[in-house]
């Protein structure tokens, strides 16, 4: 009778689908956290998938720190026009008026004003009391502690003394105003079980996560991809052109390529599954000091 | 970091063997110093699940942070949070994912400190099976008795002792054997499923992946063949059928469908479905999915999160709960009712009294509710269950909780979606307490009742026994002292349909009652007797005899008897105990039934003083 037999994909999926709905029957105001990724391609058809034949109760947001890489926002844009999507996009004017750069200011600075004040801005905006997001807990040390749903304080800050026990899957919804809870369906999920997941489901991603001939340059130790010409050479650098892809996707700046020949999904999971480093060892984000992702949570980074 | 391809293997078949691999979900607990998290990170290191630049930053942090002397410290690749590193604590359970050729792993990392209940109980109510770790040195404690208590409470059906630090005393196997012993003799008393019990040394890696040779007596299997081995429990598509709604999904006028996930069971188009609490009947319409995942179903079993319509217009919101009617497990029905008792895990720092309100959420169902009652706490070192006036923070207790809404519940051992609740604080928000349900009460309180359980505890004297505490258990469940009521007098003078209304009344208010007919026993027990004096007399000892037993297990037993002789009444009266035995007369009762059922009432309550009847 049963069409076929129950593997830990379908339970992740199964779980996920259930986060989900309970986010959109206990908040007033959710917002999906829409960031163009692999994770977010996973998320985002979760949540198309969750309240089939009706549309997501719920905009997608996506914070634009004006250094995303061009195909990103292309496919942000089709993406939503092809489901019809209700996308809401934020950047923080400040920032932009100050001209923050993750170049000239550095990664941590551009992170906290393009990124986590951006973020509570356009939560504080929108009156969001949840933002579905999809962080995994296998992504870095810190993270193995976050819950599915996640309390954030009024200043939109995690503290990881008082988050609450998640027993069974009966979520304690509840917040104040002005408090607000992020909400992490994919906790459970691994990088691996993301790409199989987009495999076996054919999800369209960005195309930056295959590999293509791109420009690069190398600089400490990481090739980034001159996306446009914001990405001033210096001295002895030169840009190159050599086969490469990415492993995530952030601020071009930011992101390190690899050099692959994986041009096909099929190719990506082979190689991912033949990798020896971690998928956030080409972030430079991560590696401003120790901890320093958890520097940024307990600050409402998302 | 070795690949998780298998030599040759193609994507096309690794992908297909992965798909069909298994998940286990498993929690580590222990002690502070244990070793909890070298084993974890031991689990990693020797199935060489470590990525190379997460690798490199380990052997960074152990020369500033390790305690092995600048050595690889592998506890650290666990210890996540900055601040816990440097205070060498873990502050929360901690959730780690890895695979190996056979299954996927999920790891709930529990932290063995101040709110290791807390923790613990959150980490075991999402796994199947619990390492308890245990310094061979040390031996059991008081933490690794607690840690199997609430492995036990939470129902986790398979334990494993892990005794860690047998380098430490040199791999003696009389010493592990004594420690298995002690392990084995507890989970004895917990009534927990037998536990495996393995010496290891996380630190060196002993018996964790691979076997070790320190051990030659011990032939069992390590840490990771057990994980691999031991049967992952899925949810039997033959259990009864349960669908919690958490959504409505109405696109349009034309289509209303229910989203949810199937707790337990599994359900095809056309099956007869009800809706509880409302109890209306309707059938399953569609199993409803997009086309793209392949349209609609025709059957679907737990634990799909779905989305179904009903072939009628019924009531049917969030919260409720859709249930098969006939079929498979059809008479195995929740309780839908206002007054449940349960066993608490009491997680605010704040203590529980009686009279608190909370909001509970039960299965998709938050309502709000009333600790009513604390029937006892438990000590968790010696299992006494002790009557007392406040649950404090960390503690284990029994209570009754009464809800202004009616809930569908079930016995939590049965049905886990069902009988799982948290207590939530209104002012605050802080989730209060995780409860399991022990039961449900079908009947809405009385107004007499709910005066009755709001009043303070009845002063009932801790058990001294096993046996003792059971039946304490039992008066406490029914709220009722164990008595037989003895209605005596000439046939036809209504003892009998007095007796069966008594039971009625009984039963109506949550008490235990049975009626034994002294007629009726003349078809069996009492075939050989006649109908004379003495012979009615024999009838009356003989039902007296098996009131007792029935008194024994914290009933009210009903007799309805001739009784001619006052001696053999009195015989009775001796027989079963002044205190716990009421005679009352038909043949001179006024024919007042209310003043008969209040003077009952009045005997079975459990705070009557003794004698007072």
């Amino acid at each position: 009778m049963q069409e076929r037999r129950w593997t830990h994909l379908d339970e992740l999926e199964a779980e996920a689908l259930h986060i989900i709905r309970d986010a959109a029957a206990c908040f007033e105001r959710p917002v999906l956290m829409y960031s163009i990724g692999k994770d977010s391609t996973v998320l985002l058809h979760l949540a198309l998938k969750a309240f089939w034949p009706a549309k997501p109760p719920f905009p997608l947001l996506h914070i634009d720190t004006t250094w995303k890489f061009r195909e990103m926002i292309s496919f942000r844009d089709e993406t939503a026009r092809r489901h019809g999507l209700d996308l809401r996009v934020h950047t923080n004017p400040e920032g932009l008026r100050q001209g923050i750069s993750p170049i000239t200011h550095g990664s941590r600075v551009h992170t906290d004003v393009m990124k986590t004040q951006a973020l509570r801005q356009a939560l504080e905006a929108g009156r969001h009391d949840a933002a579905i997001g999809g962080a995994r807990r296998d992504e870095e040390r810190s993270r193995a502690k976050e819950r599915i749903f996640s309390f954030r304080d009024r200043n939109h800050r995690w503290d990881p003394r008082r988050q609450r026990p998640e027993l069974w899957n009966i979520p304690n919804t509840r917040v104040h105003g002005g408090e607000s809870m992020r909400v992490f369906p994919l906790s459970n999920w691994t990088e691996l079980d993301v790409w199989l997941y987009i495999l076996q489901h054919r999800l369209p991603v960005v195309p930056l996560y295959l590999a293509k001939a791109r420009p690069v340059v190398e600089r400490d130790g990481l090739l980034i991809m001159r996306d446009d010409d914001r990405l001033d050479l210096r001295a002895g650098e030169r840009v190159q052109e050599r086969l490469v892809r990415f492993r995530t996707l952030g601020c071009y700046p930011l992101s390190g390529a690899v050099e692959s020949s994986a041009d096909t999904l099929e190719k990506v999971v082979e190689e991912m599954l033949r990798a020896r480093t971690s998928e956030r060892q080409g972030r430079l984000i991560d590696h401003d000091q120790s901890g320093s992702m958890e520097e940024k949570k307990r600050e409402g980074y998302f | 970091m070795s690949s998780l391809l298998n030599e040759g293997e193609s994507l096309g078949a690794f992908i297909e063997r992965y798909r069909s691999m298994e998940l286990l979900r498993f929690l580590t607990c222990g002690s502070v110093d244990d070793g909890k998290s070298t084993l974890i990170g031991r689990l990693l290191h020797d199935t060489d699940r470590i990525y190379d630049d997460h690798r490199k930053a380990l052997e960074e942090d152990s020369k500033v942070h390790g305690t092995q002397g600048g050595a690889v410290d592998l506890a650290l690749l666990v210890d996540g949070l900055k601040a816990e590193r440097e205070q060498g604590i873990t502050i929360d359970v901690a959730w780690r994912y890895f695979s190996t050729a056979r299954r996927s792993f999920i790891i709930a990392d529990c932290p063995g400190h101040e709110q290791y209940t807390r923790n613990m109980a959150t980490g075991a109510s999402h796994c199947q099976l619990a390492i308890t770790l245990i310094d061979a040195r040390h031996g059991m404690t008081r933490q690794t008795r607690r840690h199997a208590f609430i492995a036990s409470l939470l129902g986790l059906p398979q334990m494993v002792a892990a005794v860690n630090k047998m380098d430490l005393v040199g791999w003696d196997e009389s010493r592990f054997r004594e420690l298995e012993r002690d392990f084995l003799a507890w989970c004895a008393r917990l009534g927990t499923p037998e536990p495996m019990v393995v010496p290891i040394s996380a630190l060196h890696g002993d018996c964790i992946v691979h076997p070790s040779t320190n051990a030659p007596w011990y032939r069992g299997p390590t840490i990771l063949q057990l994980l691999e081995g031991v049967p992952v429990m899925t949810p039997s598509a033959d259990a009864p059928f349960r669908l919690l709604v958490q959504h409505v999904i109405r696109p349009s006028l034309d289509f209303r469908g229910f989203a949810g996930r199937i707790e337990s069971g599994s359900v095809a188009v056309g099956d007869r479905v009800q809706v509880l609490p409302s109890g209306r009947q309707t059938r399953i319409a569609r199993i409803a999915r997009d086309e793209l995942s392949g349209g609609d179903l025709q059957f679907v079993a737990a634990p799909s999160s779905v989305l179904v319509t009903l072939a009628d217009e019924v009531d049917c919101s969030r919260g409720d709960v859709i249930t098969c009617v006939g079929g498979v497990g059809g008479s195995q029905q929740p309780a839908v009712c206002t007054s449940i008792e349960a066993d608490l895990v009491w997680m605010d720092e704040t203590p529980l009294v009686a009279g608190a309100s909370f909001l509970m959420r039960i299965g998709t169902r938050t309502v709000p509710a009333t600790v009513v009652r604390i029937r006892y706490v438990v000590d968790v070192d010696t299992l006494g269950q002790h009557v007392r006036d406040s649950i404090e923070w960390n503690e284990i207790g029994r209570v009754d909780i009464v809800t202004q809404q009616p809930i569908v519940v079930e016995p939590y051992r049965n049905m886990r979606a069902l009988g799982a609740l948290i207590l939530i604080d209104r002012v605050t928000n802080a989730t209060a307490a995780a409860g399991m349900v022990r039961s449900g009460d079908p009947h809405e309180p009385s107004p007499r009742r709910a005066h009755w359980m709001t009043s303070p505890a009845p002063t009932l004297d801790p058990p001294a026994s096993r046996g003792a505490g059971e039946a304490l258990e039992r008066a406490a469940r029914w709220r009722q002292r164990p008595a037989a009521i003895l209605l005596f007098g000439a046939p036809k003078s209504g003892k009998t349909r007095r007796a069966f209304a008594i039971e009625r009344h009984l039963w109506q208010q949550g008490h235990a009652a049975v009626v034994i007919d002294g007629q009726a026993l003349r078809s069996g027990l009492s075939r050989d007797l006649t109908f004379s004096d003495e012979d009615r007399s024999e009838n009356l000892r003989r039902a007296a005899e098996v009131a007792r037993l029935l008194l024994d297990q914290g009933m009210v037993v009903i007799l309805s008897m001739v009784a001619p002789q006052p001696s053999a009444r009195d015989l009775a009266r001796d027989l079963i105990g002044t205190d716990r035995f009421l005679a009352i007369d038909c043949g001179e009762a006024s024919g007042d039934d209310a003043a008969m059922l209040r003077d009952v009432e009045a005997f079975i309550r459990p705070d009557r003083t003794p004698g007072a009847g």
